[in-house]
This record gives C-alpha cells, structure tokens and sequence, in this order.
C-alpha cells in the first residue's frame, strides 16, 4: 500500500482514537496530543502493520503504549487516589441486592444481545454510557477492556491493588450493564429497529 | 460434612462479584463449583453471565 493511502486509512479511525483516548485520559489536550504521537508512530511504522489484526486493532495496541507513556509523564501528578477510594467501594450497587443478598433489580433478558453488535448505532450508545462511568472507573475499564492490559499492568501503572482493580472493574460493568438497559436493550429504549 | 467443606450457599451478589472476576482472573475450584451450583438454579444470575460475556464481546468489537 502506497504512503498516501495508508495515510488516508489510518485517519479514519482518528475519532475513535480520540475516543478511545479521552476516555482513558479524561483531558482533552492530552488525548489529541496522544492521538498525533500515535498516528505519527503508526506513519512511520507501517511496515509493522501485517495485516494480520485489523488497522483499528493495530493502532489501538499503538494508542495503548502512548497511553500508558502519558499515564506515566503524569505520575509526578497522580490521579487522585482518595477519588479512587471513592469508586473502590461496592456499596452503591448493594441497592440492587435485597439483604439476603438475592437480586431485588434483576438483570433483564436482553434476547440475543450479539444481534446489537451490527448496529453502528449500539456503539454511539455505548460509548455514552463508557462516558458516564465516573472518570476513574471509566479510565480503569477503557484500559482493560478496549486498550487490553493486563490486571498487572494495570495495578502497577496506577498503583492500586488488585482488590481496588476487581471493585472498580465490578462497578463499571454494573453501570454499563444498567445504561445498556435503559438505553438499548430495555423495553423503554428508543433503539432502532434493526434492517 | 460436603456442606460444612463448600460453606454456605452463595447469594446472588456474590455470585455477580465472582462472575465479574471471573473475567479478569483465574477463579479458585472452590469459587467455580459454588458459582456453577449457584447458576444451575438461578436464571436472572445466568443472565447477568450472558450480560458480564455480552459486554466482553462488545467491546472487543469496538476494537477491532
């Protein structure tokens, strides 16, 4: 593939870079100058581009060194832990536990849930929803589950337990799960009807 | 003896606490035998497994 082309490939998938970054970084200036660092780094890597992943899968493996060197530049002002302690704790989704600890707000029956993953739309909901998680339980799920690293990596570059880890990871998928409900899957959502 | 050895029955919230560490580490054989027993008999808990999976799958689409 020519220069030119690969160029014009790579910047279509600048928004969801950008995306990707904000959610991990929660500030915009930061995301952009991330985002460039990682298109700069694919322009001029692309002959490690094999084509065995796709390019978005290719560039996220980039977007995520970057990421993880700005978490790093920033370490000399660390997130706020005392935040963090906040979003570490389980206690808000206990409302939907009867003391028993029996569901009192059952999970619904989402049909064939794979069926949404055809819709362009399912991801604009998503990404919604992956913006309301409050920050640091949406920055710690964005680095597991679509930059994929590792608990380890995780727990090491935030400095956080693998305790902490588990909490927040619970509390986010709570959250989407709720969000997915009331804004796609759920009987009151206005999602399109899909063909 | 079997009941005292594999504790008392697990609860809905537990068994969605496991079945989200379940996603991001290898749990105990105690852990896993408790949680099968515990989806066997409880539908809204195997929906929230599908929901735990649903939500692995999605994201991996959203990378790729």
């Amino acid at each position: 593939m020519d220069a030119a082309r690969f160029a014009a490939e790579i910047e279509q998938h600048r928004r969801y870079l950008l995306r990707v970054a904000q959610l991990q970084l929660r500030d915009n200036d930061l995301a952009q100058d991330v985002v460039q660092d990682t298109l700069v780094a694919a322009l001029s890597g692309s002959r490690g581009f094999d084509g065995r992943s796709s390019l978005k899968t290719w560039l996220t493996g980039i977007l995520k060194h970057k990421v993880v060197d700005a978490i790093r530049r920033r370490a000399k002002a660390p997130v706020s832990l005392s935040v963090l302690d906040d979003e570490a704790s389980l206690d808000d989704f206990d409302a939907l536990f009867k003391a028993n600890g029996a569901w009192d707000s059952p999970p619904a029956d989402w049909g064939d849930p794979e069926a949404a993953l055809g819709q362009r739309e399912f991801f604009d909901v998503m990404e919604i929803c992956l913006e309301k998680l409050p920050a640091q339980t949406g920055r710690v799920f964005v680095m597991r589950e679509v930059l994929g690293l590792g608990t380890d990596e995780i727990c090491k570059e935030l400095a956080i337990t693998a305790n902490n880890l588990w909490v927040i990871l619970y509390r986010a998928r709570m959250a989407l799960r709720i969000c997915l409900d009331e804004n796609w899957f759920g009987a009151g959502a206005a999602r399109p009807k899909p063909g | 003896m079997l009941k005292r050895l594999l504790g008392h029955t697990l609860m809905c919230r537990e068994a969605s606490r496991l079945l989200s560490r379940g996603e991001d580490a290898q749990l105990s054989w105690l852990q896993r035998w408790r949680l099968r027993a515990h989806l066997r008999v409880c539908a809204m808990c195997a929906r929230f497994e599908t929901q735990m999976r649903f939500l692995r799958t999605a994201m991996g689409r959203y990378r790729t």
